[in-house]
Parts: structure tokens; C-alpha cells; sequence
């Protein structure tokens, strides 16, 4: 297969199990090219981009926007803190004026779930999920996939503990769907009140000690607390959380085999992850961010070929 | 399908050889000289001249895989986007003589796409162009061979299609076929 089944990326949902295969050679074609003295290729450089962000974003911005410029695409930014949308302007007509400066691709984040599946339904060009919401954000699951792969040698019959705030978590759904479509086992793991209630239906398992989930898995993806989400109060104090369900350095030494550690960033240190352990040998932290870069220039490319 | 052979099995290797000797009388002993095989098909000409140079001159040259797709100039143009394949080189080409090694040259447009992705390892101090068949007036770019195996005329409508043994063919052959017309 040379070619992508869908003219956007909306979500992991939407992507077949060959999609992701052709995402992930890819993206290992264009690891190379990053790590190459001279780590820019012309392919897309009759193509503009418009980098649309109705939410703060630092990392997957930045990841997207250099993605871009090493793929050679006119970029342009927007962000929603000082533009018309404060003047009550419709995401439609924001976006079909960016289009009409001949805009052929748009990296959106919004706070709304399924606010990109709306933007694909009425506008033209291809448009790339960079997280809606609390429902999906693809390309950090597609990394997140393409690291563990990196590391283990396969997805396949892995088994994968996400452990914090699943409720609140774009990046969760997203590496749930994903791992499952690579052949991966997932256990989500989190105080009761942070998992969502039907998670199971989704056929992941459901676990409430993270000593059970770490001793169970071959992968911890330990999420960050969303306290920016969370309206009510889920839990007693940061305090109590990291003393249940924080990991550290002491929790995987009692643990009788070697797991790998990931974190999609920001990392509340203390909190979900101890310096101890995301600064450790175990962790793949940074090979995440790095991987980053190769898997959005691999969407962009193989969006940008579809007709 | 009609099918015209332009090259047998020990034709080809009559060519190799004399590649690899024309390469000798150039390169002498090869201590700033490299060779990169253009992906996909370039490759397995590559390997076959490494070897033979390793058993006419006992020099092992510096060679590498070169894919240009990236660099290609008809992305978005095609049906399909085309598959990358893997580069491989271990080595700068900062000052070197580089030398491109491809199965047929025919528009050019890969030749230049390789060109272009290989000044990502630095800046060569010749390129030099090794063909097994080279397609007369068919030219979109001006580039020539510096190394030809044979010339052939051909038309729009033709392949030229180079089977190895390797690949799992009866022997090593190169044939020129007629495009099947769609009806």
C-alpha cells in the first residue's frame, strides 16, 4: 500500500491498521532525513500550511511547525489569543478566510471534540486533528506507537498500562484505538474518579492499583493531571495522588522485570512522574519527542499525495 | 507482449567488467572515491560492480544507498504518492568523487532528484553517471552518462525492464517490453 485510505487525519478511529503500517515506514524514512547534516527535503514545497491553534499548545506545535518547514512547506501561524475569533468570529469563516490566502492544509487544535470533523465536512482542504478537545489527538498516539515499536521491535502483543487522568485525556482514546489496531494489549489505570465510567467497552482492561498495572505491562504511558480541565474536584490534593498513583524510582525497583516509561509532556514532576524515573534508562521521554517530528512530516507528506 | 532482448546474461556481465575497469583507470585505487546505487533498482547494480572491484582490484570501495523520493519533482503530480526507500550512507561525501549508479536512465528526472539528495551528505568534488542502458531522445533534463552500458532507442510506449537472477529470474536479462494499453 503506497497511499493513505483518508484525505484527513481526524483521529486513530479513522485509520485502518495498513494506514498506520505506511504512517510508521514512513516516518522512519524521514527519522533519517532529520538525523541527516542537511535535514530538509523539498517534497512538499508547493504546499502552504496554516497551523491553527484555538488552545495553548507548546510541543506539538512546535513539532508540527518544524515538520513542516523540513518537509519545505510555506507555514503560517494562528492562534486564537489575539485574533477575530475574541470578536465572535465562526470557526467556519475564520478558516475559509485563512483558505482563501490559498491555505492547502490546516494542523488544528480545538478545545471542542469534534471540532476538525466538522472543518472537514465544510471546508476543502486537508485538515490534520492536533487534538480536539478531551476526544482524540492522532499524531501523539502514532508516536507514542512508532517509539514503542522503536524500542521493542513491535507493537504486537505488547502490553501497554496508561496510568492517570484518562478522563480528561485526548492522548488515552487515541493510543487506545491505535495500540488495539497494532495488534497491542491496553490497561488503563487511574483513581475511579479519573476512568471513565463505560472505558471498558472499548475492550481495555480496567485497573486501580498502579503496582498491579506496572507489574502487569511491558509499557507504563503515564499521563499528566489535567488540573486545567477539571471543573470539581476528583481526588483530595496533588499530595494524595502522587503518593497513590505517582511512579518512582522505588515502585519499579519492586517490580520483578524492566518496563518502559513514557509520558506524552508536559511532565508535572513530583506528581504523576518522579524526576528519578523520567530522567532514568527506562525512559523514552525524549526519543517520544525526537519521533515526533518524523511521524507528523510522514502525515503531512502522505495527506498531502492523496487526491 | 512483444518482447526484444538488448541484453543476455553474459552480455551484462561483459558490461560490469568493463565498468569496473573503466572505473579503475579513473578512480585508481578509490582512496577519495564513492559509489551510491539509486534506489530501488540502482542498488542491485551496485552491488554487483562492489563486488566485482573487490575481486579484480581487491578494493573494497566506499558505497551507499541513495533513495531520492523526497526529492523528486512530480510529488502531487502522480496517482500515488511513491514509497520511500531506505537510504544507507555511512559516510560524508564532503570533497569526495562520487559516482551514481542506476539501471536505465530515461527522462533524467531521477538522476536530478538524486543529485539533489545527495548534497544532504555535502558537497561532492565530481559526479560522475553509471548506467546499464541508456534511453536516447528521451531526455527532459540535460544529463548524460559518464558510464554507459548500451544505448537504446525506444519509444514512449515502451519499458525496459532489467530482470536479475537474484530477483528470482530464469538468468540476469534486460529486455525492452510494450506498455500494456488499458482497454
Amino acid at each position: 500500500m503506497q497511499q493513505l485510505s483518508t484525505k484527513h487525519l481526524l483521529g486513530i478511529k479513522g485509520l485502518t491498521a495498513e494506514d498506520i503500517q505506511l504512517i510508521f515506514e514512513t516516518a522512519d524514512n524521514f527519522k533519517d532525513v532529520i538525523n541527516r547534516p542537511i535535514k530538509k527535503v523539498p517534497s512538499l514545497r508547493d504546499i502552504t500550511i496554516a497551523n491553527v491553534f484555538f488552545e495553548n499548545s507548546t510541543r506539538t506545535r512546535l513539532s508540527f511547525e518544524l515538520a513542516e518547514k523540513r518537509l519545505s512547506a510555506d507555514v503560517i501561524n494562528f492562534s486564537s489569543s489575539n485574533s477575530s475569533v475574541k470578536k465572535g468570529e465562526t470557526l467556519i469563516d475564520t478558516v475559509n478566510n485563512i483558505l482563501s490566502m490559498k491555505v492547502d492544509m490546516v494542523v488544528m487544535r480545538h478545545s471542542s471534540p469534534g471540532a476538525p470533523h466538522f472543518l472537514s465536512q465544510n471546508i476543502d482542504a486537508n485538515i490534520v486533528n492536533a487534538g480536539d478537545g478531551t476526544h482524540e489527538h492522532p499524531t501523539q498516539a502514532l508516536l507514542d506507537s512508532f517509539s514503542i515499536r522503536e524500542k521493542l521491535g513491535d507493537v504486537a502483543g505488547k502490553k501497554v498500562a496508561i496510568i492517570g487522568d484518562v478522563l480528561h485525556s485526548r492522548v488515552a482514546l487515541s493510543n487506545i484505538f491505535c495500540l488495539q489496531k497494532l495488534g497491542a494489549e491496553v490497561m488503563v489505570c487511574g483513581p475511579v474518579t479519573l476512568l471513565p465510567k463505560y472505558i471498558s467497552s472499548l475492550g481495555v482492561k480496567v485497573e486501580y492499583d498502579v503496582k498491579k498495572a506496572l507489574q502487569w505491562c511491558d509499557v507504563a504511558n503515564v499521563l499528566r493531571i489535567q488540573l486545567e480541565r477539571q471543573q470539581i474536584k476528583y481526588f483530595p490534593s496533588l499530595r494524595e495522588y502522587s503518593l497513590y498513583y505517582g511512579v518512582d524510582r522505588k515502585l519499579l525497583d519492586q517490580l520483578d522485570k524492566e518496563i518502559v516509561i513514557m509520558h506524552p509532556g508536559p511532565i508535572n514532576r513530583g506528581v504523576e512522574l518522579n524526576s528519578n524515573v523520567a530522567d532514568s534508562e527506562h525512559s523514552i521521554i525524549l526519543n517520544q519527542v525526537e519521533n515526533g517530528v518524523a511521524i507528523r512530516m510522514a502525515v503531512l507528506y502522505l495527506l498531502a499525495g492523496v487526491k | 507482449m512483444q518482447k526484444r532482448l538488448v541484453l543476455d546474461q553474459k552480455q551484462i556481465a561483459i558490461t560490469l567488467d568493463r565498468f569496473c575497469h573503466q572505473l579503475i583507470e579513473n578512480h585508481d585505487d578509490f582512496d577519495n572515491t564513492v559509489l551510491l546505487g539509486l534506489q530501488p533498482r540502482g542498488t542491485l547494480v551496485l552491488d554487483k560492480i562492489v563486488k566485482r572491484l573487490k575481486e579484480i582490484s581487491g578494493v573494497e570501495v566506499p558505497s551507499g544507498y541513495l533513495d531520492a523520493t523526497f526529492h523528486r519533482d512530480d510529488f502531487r503530480r502522480r496517482d500515488i504518492p511513491l514509497k520511500a526507500n531506505e537510504t544507507k550512507i555511512n559516510f560524508l561525501i564532503e570533497n569526495k568523487k562520487v559516482v551514481l549508479v542506476d539501471d536505465v536512465l530515461f527522462k533524467g528526472r531521477s538522476a536530478r532528484a538524486a543529485m539533489d539528495a545527495m548534497i544532504a551528505f555535502g558537497r561532492p568534488q565530481k559526479v560522475e553517471l553509471m548506467v546499464l542502458i541508456d534511453r536516447k531522445y528521451t531526455r527532459d533534463y540535460p544529463i548524460k552518462p559518464d558510464y554507459c552500458g548500451r544505448k537504446v532507442n525506444t519509444l514512449e510506449s515502451q519499458y525496459v525492464s532489467v530482470e536479475w537472477a537474484s530477483q528470482g529470474f530464469a538468468q540476469d536479462a534486460i529486455w525492452i517490453t510494450e506498455k500494456e494499453v488499458k482497454s
